[in-house]
């Protein structure tokens, strides 16, 4: 009533209020634009130098090149793909990651398949140990796996080695198993939340635990396994110390992408046009993968599944 | 040819092959068992793979490295505990375990401080999933790959030559003359740059979560708040923060776990040097030295630091399995 009688006074504060309010839409608008160059900038440095020759990236800095006469070629992506071995790196890097995430995901598949749908003394307790395991650092499990596979020799057709450091196979065996934990902990919360009546009603039909497994628990869980085949990709492909303890020194013609990577740095020091070409050739393809997928994965870490 | 695509092949498609093989057959194998005793063997069946692998790549090694923390080098005698004696005599495991302090306290602040603070401001923008599209990014790529983009940021050439360098060069437009950031160790400021290019990977992805909490808010009850007359500071302060708690421990013990496993950016960007080692990096120093029982010890020091996490984790499993 009085608010209609007199219009005056309530406009006042509103435009007051209006100017605030906008003044902090500006304030919002200028932390995110800052934020935004920051997570940028270092990213489009490197990937204009990885452009540009030599000389240049050496005489003067890498917003020059955004600038006429841009003189980029994509030469220093030739260079290392060729000389430096990061062709070879690359296809061992695949190598390395395309195993490891199959086997560590369907073994997984099967246990969080029975600690979901079937039932057994010990199943509380066990899984509760899969938790604890999630966190354990894999420094303590070093020194007696590289002692178990030095003593591994097998010469039995394409197997041919006397010690299991630096095979691939080495690599993958421990992706299987340090991505287990975390593989079985999200696929059996996923698993376990399917609906009942449908396991039920399989059995009642005369499905067994396989048929049930295969034709209804996978199918159903596509989007709890699409974000673990995105999380146990990215974390093989860009793991470095695993391939250093069970790769590195013992086998350099097996290393991925990261060790290569890692030793240009050493070797090639201030030649940062090489480096950037080496580096955003070893991210493309996670950052493919990435963007593809990341809703799953979004999706992965924020249902209460975090990893260690 | 090479060689290797045939070695490929047979795993891709024999691995899986192999896995699916065996379900089959433990259901074969369960038809020689009476009817009564199936239900009881099919779980353990089932489960044996990962059992197996979680065992031999997990739990063995763990006891073993527990073990050999006590011998010598070439893991022949017991020598008590005079690796632990070492640890906490030599400076440069007490280095180590200083930066990793400074490491565990400074990554969980700027990663859950920059992440939630992004979380609210994107939420006021249009273009929000631009902006957390590009935040969200550096988890994509290796750390290596992160550490040579950040190296080249921390370029430092000796005053008088072209900087380069990103920072080195924005300095040098107010004035100031080149820093070789990673080379100062007054003040940990190399450490604090290696913690930065961690949080500048791992900020996007305490943002994500975060945001995804604050989504789970109900508009309703902010709207509520605003009505009464509440501010924005006071509608995040007394709202919006204490519902995030949750969310916020959970990213912070993920931080915590991360800072403390530190190892590539330190191994690829300074290896260690300039009083920037951490104990992952020492540790891996000392398997390529060939001190297995100091090694072990590290790795063993790295476990007790990790325990009462693991005990968090398992009581905060307890509560959900518990309302679930």
């Amino acid at each position: 009533m009085t608010a209609v009688a007199q219009p005056r006074e309530i406009t006042a504060p509103r435009t007051t209020s209006r100017f605030s309010r906008g003044l902090g839409r500006v304030g919002v608008h200028a932390g995110v634009v800052i934020l935004m160059a920051i997570w940028l900038i270092p990213t489009i440095g490197l990937l204009v130098n990885s452009f540009r020759p030599a000389q240049d990236v050496a005489s003067s800095g890498w917003w020059n090149g955004l600038f006429p006469p841009y003189n980029l070629s994509l030469d220093n992506y030739a260079a290392v793909l060729s000389e430096q071995g990061i062709g070879d790196a690359f296809v061992n890097s695949l190598f390395i990651t395309i195993p490891s995430v199959i086997i560590p995901i369907l073994v997984a598949a099967f246990a969080a398949y029975a600690f979901s749908w079937m039932s057994f003394p010990g199943r509380n307790l066990l899984f509760v140990a899969v938790v604890g395991l999630l966190v354990v650092p894999l420094q303590t499990t070093f020194i007696p796996i590289l002692r178990l596979y030095s003593g591994i020799s097998i010469h039995f057709g394409p197997l041919n080695f006397d010690t299991l450091n630096g095979e691939f196979l080495a690599v993958w065996l421990a992706h299987t198993g340090y991505g287990l934990p975390f593989a079985i902990y999200l696929l059996r919360n996923y698993m376990g939340g399917l609906p009942r009546e449908v396991f039920e009603s399989a059995a009642i039909d005369g499905a067994s635990p396989v048929v049930a497994f295969l034709r209804l628990a996978l199918p159903m869980s596509v989007p709890a396994i699409a974000a673990l085949v995105i999380f146990q990709f990215l974390f093989v492909w860009n793991d470095l110390l695993v391939a250093l303890v069970y790769i590195g020194s013992t086998n350099a013609a097996n290393s991925p992408l990261t060790i290569s990577i890692a030793n240009l740095v050493t070797s090639l020091g201030g030649n940062w046009q090489l480096l950037g070409a080496a580096a955003f050739l070893s991210m493309a393809l996670p950052l493919a993968v990435f963007a593809a997928l990341q809703r799953y994965f979004v999706r992965g870490i924020t249902g209460g599944a975090v990893k260690g | 040819m090479d060689p290797r695509i045939g070695t490929a092949l047979t795993v891709l498609i024999g691995v899986p092959a192999v896995l699916i093989g065996y379900i089959y057959l433990t259901e074969i194998a369960l038809r020689a068992l009476p009817e009564r005793y199936k239900p009881r063997a099919r779980p353990w069946l089932w489960l044996l793979p990962a059992l197996a692998f979680l065992f031999v790549f997990l739990i063995y090694p763990t006891i073993g490295t527990f073990i050999r923390s006590f011998r010598n080098a070439d893991d022949t005698d017991f020598i008590g505990l005079n690796n632990f004696q070492k640890f906490v005599s030599s400076d440069a495991t007490l280095i180590a375990l200083r930066n990793n302090i400074l490491w565990v306290i400074f990554l969980t602040v700027f990663c859950v401080g920059i992440g939630l603070l992004i979380a609210v401001l994107v939420d006021r923008v249009r273009y929000e999933s631009w902006a957390k599209g590009v935040i969200f990014l550096p988890p994509a790529i290796s750390a290596v790959a992160a550490s040579v983009i950040w190296k080249f940021m921390f370029d430092y050439q000796p005053p008088g030559e072209p900087q380069t360098g990103t920072m080195n060069a924005f300095i040098g437009v107010f004035g100031i003359s080149p820093v070789p950031w990673l080379q100062i160790d007054t003040f940990a400021l190399n450490t604090f740059a290696l913690i930065g290019v961690m949080a500048w990977m791992w900020t996007g992805f305490a943002m994500v979560i975060i945001s995804a909490s604050l989504k789970s808010i109900s508009a309703e009850l902010l709207e509520a708040a605003r009505v009464d007359g509440a501010n924005e500071w006071q509608v995040f302060r007394r709202i919006v923060f204490p519902l995030l708690l949750p969310t916020i421990a959970v990213v912070s013990t993920t931080m915590i776990i991360t800072a403390l496993k530190a190892f590539d950016i330190v191994y690829t960007m300074t290896g260690g040097n300039f009083n920037t080692d951490v104990i992952a990096n020492l540790m891996y120093k000392q398997i390529s030295f060939g001190d297995f029982g100091f090694a072990s010890a590290i790795a063993v020091v790295l476990l007790i630091a990790i325990v009462p996490i693991m005990g968090v984790n398992i009581r905060r499993f307890q509560a959900q399995e518990a309302i679930r």
